[in-house]
């Protein structure tokens, strides 16, 4: 079977097992003699701690140890930091993975039972003592930098944690030569990522190798085993990480947390194996948190309406501790793309990294990205109306024209290729823009408030090239390996060091692999997330799994069919230069009947029988691909919706989602990402908000309270693509898997703002529940 | 999270339940386990024993006799919205039971656990409440021996997961009379976008002949320690046409039925949802008498 597979939406090879209880989650894992842990978490925001009393909890039916911050000191090493933003005197605080005189946060460990059993555990964390001595705590970014607010790192005055300048251009000039200026206040909430599967950690230790395997829910298992070696102070060649089903991530299973550490310490202490998982009410308080930015921004344009300057002014929350990739989200992920898909003069970002007590914040799905495509497209709605003008064509004039082989922006960025404009056309003409427009204005005359919402965007993914991950401070490198290899019979498997959880890349890798060796789909096998059976890898975020880690299979792939064809000509007693491949066949030029099958040649190569001269047994090889550049996949995402003025309700009437990823290898698996994505980003513009209470009680704590998004309360999603390759990887692929929530949060905020016009409402604080909105009605302007 | 530890027991009958009810002080009924089983395992609750109730038939089914509709208190929600019984006499019943959680919690909640919980954003009580439903109970005295007793729904619920349900006693089913052809009634909610719980709900029966309303029975939930019938609203109502001035003139009263205990929360605060009040009832108004569209 030699047809091309690439462009097919064939249905995804993960999903039998994933959707039958097939699969092996960590929590699934079941060892020999294994041991359950369960963590002590604080209760208060900020305190200290006078005194921990063990003793019935060590006498407790099953409870074999406990082990507080004391323990741990000298062994475990702090909770390590890798993503330092250069210039930003970024204070590198100390984050013990037990606190041990200091609890920071509700949710700080401070102390671990392990025992026989989970239920054990969990009953001995009620019989532990801890005399604390409550501080005052603060958990907004923005209060936590006043003067006399509480401080919670000596060695960081003023809470803050870095201090971050990026301009392009001269902004001073660009808004002193300004026409119309335009500013607005922007409370980017802080979310708490949901992935299905809770985090958790299975460790057992070897005490005779002195080697530690470590199961643990990561997007990234070599990056989680480098740190690992940090912190337990073991080679790398004696840990190996095994991640292979993890259940979701959104980003929120990129940081290296102190759980699975404490689990790995409680297994070498011990010498068994231990288990530890997180409750669901355990992960709202000790999973990364999301977003947390307050932000003052501005827009700076001519009379005619061209955008000459964007500038910030941010305090971004980093929570009590630097998270792994923490500092790199508000910095390096969001300042730089503050053109987005304009052609813009000046551009500065100005950002405060701030330590507050509330629960570490990272990369949540798009990652500093939908905050600067929220704060660009806010502030051109809010110049549309100052202008007089209509949005979208605001925005149409200050598209950049397309362009193919780059195409370098003011904030420092190089974008890789575009052609926006036909898309744009593309969703307003689906959409029919001005029937939509001209509805709007008849039900406005009939007292009924409806909203357009567009949104052009550009994104930044695909990360990256690893001298650009060195310039920006980020602690490790950005490219990615596979090895290729053909059995004696002809099947294939290949081993990637990326890690997909959820996203459906074993399918489209192995499309892509098919393709290139021309052997069926299902003779391809992908094998990933083992750093013992894996080459070495950076991992699955920013939408970069296809764009690098694919174009290290293609790669690798290449170079064996290079030598199935060098053998195939030996075989056929051809000229080298006169066999050609074509669909997994090679031939003798001018005579197609002499011919050999690469599936035939994997077998030759194998048993060695008759090989060309200094040819190496076997058909496989390694490569490794780091990108010349990051992608830059981009769009125009629509949504209409229906704002109901007596009682604030919204309801998202429609969403079209226009996104450009260059190529598409399973569409199918595109329109889920962007499914996905767009309704995350819908989820924070409508429902979701981390809310800490002013003790730093997290008071959406639980699924009652905390409101993820749920189908039946979401439109159709309308999704169309244009194809615009990059002109630097292998397959021209793009990412798209952060796209949607990039893109949507702003459609559909910018939609509900464009409904309450009218009403004089110009912005109103996310999440918009109903009541904020009925609030804002009531007083006829922003809230 | 994880409960502490507790016994489980299985009835196989209603006098065996309230048996095990009485030796064990304590012991709970688990019927669906939806409202139960979460409280056990956030530790809000520690109870040393559950009596699982779900093999018991005779607590089970949905039948329409004398023109009264007899639903089982084991009666899950999802069986009651899939039921045309309910649906042909008690429509109002059915698309709230319909409007519950989402398909897990109808699948297990039952109509029973639901009242006896008692939880003030919960939606049957204020339907119940308005089709004027009467609650039978089980206690120790047995069937025969006159242990059983019924209790409407306007007595039934005593404050926020509080009712009039004795310790060793079991709710053994609920009846209502059937809707009649003049009859209109419909349940508006603000739900939860989380839960789809009540955070206001207003339920409406009305008997409607020749244009005037001739009955009303009106109840608000979901913010109120039970829920509130809205007697002036009531009164407002009857004798009137039921045109758009008049349901506004009449729901807007709904603010002199709410008492002072009113709650609020981070999602929506007790201004609110007081305010709201009103609009759902006019909602509900608006559905039952077709007036709907026009809005
Ligand atoms: C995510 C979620 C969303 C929900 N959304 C809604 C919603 O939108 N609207 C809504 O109204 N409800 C909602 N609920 C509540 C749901 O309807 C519950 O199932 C119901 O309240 C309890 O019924 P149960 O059978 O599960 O009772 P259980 O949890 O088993 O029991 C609840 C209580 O009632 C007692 N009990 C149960 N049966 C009897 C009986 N026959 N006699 C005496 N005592 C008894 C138990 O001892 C216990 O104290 C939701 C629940 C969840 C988890």
């Amino acid at each position: 079977m030699t047809t091309r597979i690439f462009g097919s939406g064939i249905r995804r090879r993960e999903d039998p097992r994933l959707i039958t209880g097939g699969a092996t989650y960590t929590d699934d894992v079941q060892l020999p003699g294994m041991l359950y842990a369960a963590m002590l978490r604080s209760p208060h925001a900020h305190a200290k701690i006078n005194s921990i009393d063990i003793t019935s909890a060590v006498g407790a039916r099953g409870v074999v140890a406990v082990y507080t911050g004391a323990d741990i000191e000298g062994v475990l090493n702090g909770i390590p930091c890798a993503w330092v933003p250069p210039g930003a005197d970024l204070v590198a605080v100390t984050h013990p993975a037990i606190a041990k005189d200091v609890v920071r946060y509700q949710g700080d460990a401070v102390a671990v039972v392990v025992a026989e059993d989970r239920y054990q555990a969990e009953d001995a964390l009620e019989l532990i003592n801890v005399d604390y001595e409550i501080l005052p705590s603060v958990t907004n970014p923005e209060a936590a930098m006043k003067p006399g607010a509480p401080q919670l790192h000596e060695d960081a005055p003023n809470n803050q944690a870095f201090h971050w300048v990026s301009e392009g251009g001269d902004t001073e000039a660009a808004f002193s030569a300004a026409d119309v200026i335009v500013k607005d206040t922007i409370i980017q909430q802080r979310l708490i990522p949901n992935a299905m599967e809770p985090r958790s950690a299975v460790a057992t230790w070897t005490k005779a190798t002195g080697e530690l395997t470590l199961w643990s829910t990561s997007q990234n298992p070599h990056i989680c085993r480098f740190l690992a070696s940090l912190v337990t102070g073991l080679g790398e060649h004696k840990i190996r990480v095994i991640a292979t089903e993890v259940g979701g991530g959104f980003g929120s299973k990129i940081p290296v947390y102190a759980d699975e550490m404490i689990t790995s310490f409680c297994s070498m202490q011990l010498g068994r194996p231990v288990k530890w998982t997180a409750t669901r009410s355990e992960g709202f308080q000790s999973t990364i948190h999301g977003r947390d930015h307050v932000e003052y921004v501005e827009m700076a344009a001519t009379q005619e309406g061209k955008i000459t300057g964007v500038r910030s002014k941010i305090y971004a929350g980093m929570g009590a501790y630097l998270s792994t990739a923490g500092p790199g989200v508000p910095t390096i992920l969001h300042g730089l793309i503050y053109c987005g898909p304009y052609d813009i003069g000046a551009t500065k970002a100005d950002v405060y990294g701030v330590f507050s007590n509330a629960t570490p914040t990272d990369a949540y799905r798009g990652a500093g990205r939908p905050e600067a495509t929220f704060l660009i497209e806010r502030l051109v709605d809010l110049l549309a109306v100052e202008l007089g003008t209509d949005p979208a064509e605001l925005r149409r004039k200050n598209l950049i024209p397309k362009f193919e082989e780059g195409h370098d922006v003011i904030s420092g960025l190089t974008y890789d290729s575009g052609d926006y404009e036909p898309l744009m056309d593309m969703v307003l003409g689906h959409a029919d823009y001005s029937a939509l427009r001209q509805e709007q204005a008849q039900m406005r005359e009939n007292g009924h408030y409806m909203g357009i919402g567009v949104t052009c965007y550009n994104e930044i993914c695909g990360l990256g090239p690893s001298q650009v991950a060195g310039a920006v401070g980020f602690g490790g490198g950005l490219w990615e390996s596979a090895i290729v290899r053909f059995h004696p019979t002809g099947k294939v498997h290949v081993y990637s060091g990326i890690s997909p959880h959820g996203q459906g890349e074993e399918t489209t890798f192995a499309q892509i692999v098919s393709d290139e060796l021309g052997v069926d789909v299902d003779d391809v096998t992908i094998t990933h997330g083992d750093t013992s059976n894996t080459p070495m890898g950076w991992g699955t975020y920013g939408s970069r799994t296809t764009s690098v880690g694919a174009g290290a299979m293609v790669i690798a792939a290449r170079k064996i069919k290079e030598k199935a064809r060098l053998l195939a000509a030996h075989l056929l007693e051809a000229a080298e230069s006169d066999v050609e491949y074509r669909d997994g066949q090679f031939s003798v030029k001018g005579s197609p009947d002499q011919s050999k099958s690469i599936q035939e040649m994997a077998t030759m190569a194998n048993v060695a029988w008759n090989l060309p001269e200094g040819m190496e047994p076997g058909l496989e090889a390694s490569a490794f691909y780091d990108p010349p550049n990051f992608v830059y996949p981009f769009g125009t995402h629509l949504a209409v919706v229906d704002v109901d003025k007596d009682n604030g309700h919204i309801v998202v009437r429609r969403y079209i989602a226009g996104d450009d990823c260059g190529p598409q290898i399973n569409p199918m698996i595109v329109e889920g990402q962007v499914h996905g994505g767009v309704v995350q980003g819908i989820g924070q513009a409508l429902w979701e908000h981390a809310i800490y209470d002013d003790n730093g009680q997290l008071v959406t704590g639980s699924m009652t309270d905390y409101a993820l998004p749920r189908a039946h309360l979401l439109p159709n999603i309308e999704s169309l693509s244009t194809v615009t390759p990059s002109p630097h990887n292998p397959l021209g692929v793009k990412g798209v898997g952060e796209t949607g929530s990039i893109a949507s949060t702003v459609t559909v905020y910018n939609a509900v703002i464009d409904a309450l016009r009218p009403l004089g409402v110009t912005r109103i604080d996310m999440p918009l529940t109903p009541e904020k909105v009925w609030q804002a009605i009531r007083q006829g302007h922003g809230s | 999270m994880f409960a502490t530890e507790f016994e489980y027991q299985r009835a196989t009958s209603v006098s065996e339940a309230i048996q095990l009810l009485s030796n064990n002080p304590g012991a709970k009924i688990l019927a669906g386990g939806h409202s139960l089983l979460p409280m056990m395992k956030l530790r809000l609750t520690s109870i040393p024993m559950l009596i699982d109730i779900g093999g018991i038939n005779e607590l089970r089914g949905i039948s329409v006799e004398n023109n009264i509709l007899r639903i089982g208190a084991l009666t899950t929600h999802a069986e009651i919205a899939e039921s045309y019984d309910v649906k042909d006499n008690a429509g109002i019943l059915w698309e709230t039971a319909y409007g519950i959680g989402d398909p897990q919690v109808r699948n297990r909640g039952t109509i029973g656990g639901n009242i006896s919980h008692a939880d003030p954003a919960s939606d049957l009580p204020t339907v119940l409440k308005v089709m004027d439903a009467k609650f039978t109970i089980q206690g120790t005295g047995g069937l025969m021996r006159g242990g059983s007793r019924v209790v409407s729904a306007d007595d039934f619920f005593i404050g926020p997961f509080e009712t009039d349900l004795g310790e060793n006693e079991i709710l053994t089913a609920i009846e209502m009379p059937v809707l009649m052809a003049n009859q209109h009634a419909e349940y508006a909610k603000m739900a939860h976008p989380a839960t789809s719980f009540a955070v206001v709900g207003a339920g409406v029966v009305l008997t409607v002949e020749d244009d005037v309303c001739t009955a009303a029975r009106v109840a608000v939930g979901g913010f109120t320690p039970v829920p509130t019938r809205g007697l002036t609203v009531e009164q407002a109502l009857i004798g009137k046409v039921l045109n758009e001035e008049n349901i506004a003139s009449a729901t807007i009263l709904i603010h002199g039925d709410l008492g002072s205990d009113v709650f609020g929360d981070v999602f929506a605060s007790a201004e609110y949802r007081q305010a709201m009040a009103a609009i759902e009832l006019k909602h509900a108004i608006f559905h039952a008498t077709g007036l709907a569209h026009h809005n």
